[in-house]
């Protein structure tokens, strides 16, 4: 394989690894990996579930997607062949797409270098027909043996004598070539996604900044949300590693409240973590895990119309404030049925249900502890002189658990027109308090 | 260009005709919905609240309309909140707690990121939010974070901010008064500024008029029992 900017300087597929030094001195050479090579297309063939329930691998390069089914839910297979090949571009891979009534059909076209769409058997003869023999992956002896007799592509192939091509190249190839036009069943094994998720990425070059990884991170999250949409599963757990070349991995965790597949909507949390990590030294390897996989909502499986429910729409505000501001800085409120005002309340998980009120006349602020109020000649004192109003309400309660209360609580009104909720404690040490505001 | 040809256009703004609000929700006081345009708190905008000091019924005065959104499926953000929300009074006044999301950011810089976030993420009818100082700036973007997520966001600020100006839809300044509330439309979209309208925000406990004259002071009465 040769990248662009090798290939302007001349370098070409084939040459010698001396010969393109020859041509460009800071070549730099990788050698394929043909288990990493097996690896993405395990996790392209996880991703791409997302998109038909039949995936089947075609090593080393093919991915097949049995499409027909999902013609209709992606609207159309235009509109299916873009969501794939624009799917593709934002991991950063690039495919080459066909369309066949048959596996082998498209896996050939595709090799062939076009992107047709072909969905009826005649047209799919006609195309490959055209096919030159040595996009057909044939074994060498039946190519050379083709060769020799001066044929060069399938459709000359084919209007020769089946007997005698049968008896010179084997039957194999006869079947072979019956099960690409759809005149023989070729059924394929279809590829089973690992249980839970886990890939790694080399960065290109290490990376010091944490805001350049969200980039990276993107594309892992994609593959997740791939994966998990063909499972039409939700994480509720990520864990982020990033290697550095000595330092210890730094560790990033994403707990949600509910469990998501969108990738979009992870981004945007992660974007919010990593604005707060510090990196000890650059990252050269990033890997995504994720365990805590539950089963997602239908809706979130929509893949052109990402409506969410209102009940979704509420979570993923909650986790974009909870990621930045932590989960404690996070409540929602209850009514607790209970006579100590400082006990009536209590802060509880957003979105749970709120309880019920028991008393009326209470202030909408409360303090987390009663002030003592100042007291000048008889007078209570709070940005001027108190007046009481005439009700007093007695609470009296909390003797079985040792924080019992005994107080009288009065609306007073200083002379700027604020409205506070003071009570007289009637127990040892008496005195006055604030402990409310009717703002 | 006849007066006739001048009140053809369309780009010719008249003041006596306020423009249509895509959305307003009633205050719950037909006094006050009676000056507001659209008839109620404008929604998908800001609007501030600025009072002289706490206490006053500044909160009363939402409760009719915040009992009402918080019936619907979206969240009631407090950002901040200067105490704690007391939520047997919210549930008395009709507030359904569970529609309640209290968000207290720690670090200087969280508030406005959270009110902002709140505001354009479009699961919150109204975001309540109490910034100690908001540059026009800040105020711009809060405005327009309050459309794009079809929110209600409302500011409550010092009188003393009245100066200066604001993209806020809709600046109302409140005054405490024996029993209720004056209050001064500073800034309303598509019309002048008026008021004062008065009010009774009561808190069901209606204050004795002696007592809430505050022109003489009470001794603590010794209670009875």
């Amino acid at each position: 394989m040769v990248n662009a900017a090798a290939s302007r300087l001349g370098v070409r597929s084939g040459m010698t690894v001396s010969a393109a030094h020859g041509l460009t001195a800071p070549l730099r050479v990788h050698g394929r990996d043909a288990s990493a090579e097996r690896a993405t297309l395990d996790r392209l063939a996880a991703w791409a579930g997302q998109f038909t329930s039949m995936v089947s691998l075609m090593p080393p390069q093919a991915l097949l997607l049995e499409v027909e089914g999902s013609r209709r839910l992606f609207g159309g297979l235009d509109r299916l062949r873009e969501g794939v090949r624009q799917g593709l571009a934002e991991l950063g891979y690039h495919a080459r797409l066909a369309l066949a009534p048959t596996p082998l059909g498209a896996a050939w076209l595709a090799r062939a270098g076009g992107e047709p769409c072909i969905t009826d058997r005649d047209a799919l003869v006609g195309a490959l027909s055209a096919l030159p023999l040595a996009c057909l992956d044939l074994p060498g002896k039946a190519r050379d043996a083709l060769a020799a007799m001066g044929v060069q592509r399938l459709g000359e192939c084919l209007r020769l004598p089946r007997d005698g091509l049968a008896r010179r190249l084997g039957p194999e190839l006869v079947r072979r070539f019956d099960r690409a036009l759809g005149r023989h069943p070729d059924p394929r094994p279809a590829f089973v996604a690992p249980p839970v998720f886990n890939a790694r990425l080399l960065l290109p070059a290490p990376l010091d900044n944490a805001e350049a990884l969200l980039f990276p991170l993107r594309r892992l999250l994609l593959e997740l949300s791939g994966f998990l949409k063909s499972r039409a599963l939700g994480a509720q757990s990520l864990r982020f590693d990033l290697h550095h070349p000595k330092a210890a991995t730094t560790g990033l965790a994403l707990d949600l409240v509910a469990p998501s597949c969108d990738a979009q909507h992870l981004t945007a949390l992660l974007r919010e973590r990593l604005e707060r990590v510090i990196l000890p030294e650059p990252v050269e390897e990033v890997a995504l895990a994720s365990t805590a996989l539950r089963p997602a909502a239908a809706r979130n499986l929509d893949f052109f119309a990402p409506a969410r429910s209102p009940r979704e729409a509420r979570v993923l505000l909650l986790e974009r404030l909870q990621v930045r501001l932590g989960r404690q800085a996070i409540h929602g409120l209850e009514a607790v049925a209970e006579h100590r005002p400082e006990r009536a309340w209590r802060y509880v998980d957003p979105g749970t249900s709120g309880g019920k009120a028991v008393f009326s006349n209470r202030p909408l602020w409360l303090l987390p502890e009663p002030v003592r109020l100042v007291m000048q000649q008889d007078r209570l004192i709070l940005d001027g002189v108190l007046s009481l109003g005439r009700e007093r309400e007695r609470i009296e309660s909390g003797w079985w658990d040792g924080q019992d209360v005994a107080r009288d609580y009065f609306i007073a009104r200083n002379p700027r027109g604020a409205c506070f909720w003071i009570f007289r404690e009637l127990t040892a040490g008496g005195g006055w308090f604030l402990h409310g505001i009717f703002s | 260009m006849s007066l006739q040809d001048l009140m053809q256009r369309a780009d010719l703004w008249r003041g006596d005709t306020a423009p249509p609000f895509a959305a307003s929700l009633s205050t719950g006081f037909p006094a006050l919905d009676a000056v507001l345009p659209g008839g109620g708190w404008p929604q998908r905008a800001l609007t501030e609240i600025l009072l002289p000091h706490e206490g006053i019924g500044e909160l009363r005065l939402l409760l009719p309309a915040l009992a009402r959104l918080s019936r619907g499926d979206r969240w009631l953000a407090l950002v901040a909140p200067p105490h704690i929300p007391y939520a047997p009074a919210l549930a008395s006044a009709g507030v359904e707690l569970s529609r309640v999301l209290l968000v207290h950011p720690r670090a200087s810089g969280d508030g406005l990121w959270a009110v902002e976030q709140s505001l354009r993420a479009g699961s919150c009818a109204a975001v309540l939010a109490w910034p100690a100082t908001l540059d026009s700036r800040a105020l711009r973007r809060l405005q327009l974070a309050a459309e794009a997520g079809e929110s209600w966001g409302v500011l409550f600020g010092h009188e003393r901010l009245a100066v200066s100006s604001s993209p806020a839809a809709l600046r109302l300044r409140l005054a405490p008064r024996a029993g209720g509330l004056d209050i001064h439309v500073l800034k309303r979209r598509g019309g002048w500024p008026a008021g004062p309208v008065s009010l009774e925000v009561g808190h069901a406990l209606a204050m004795p008029a002696s007592a809430a004259s505050g022109d003489r002071g009470i001794y603590p009465r010794q209670p009875s029992a």
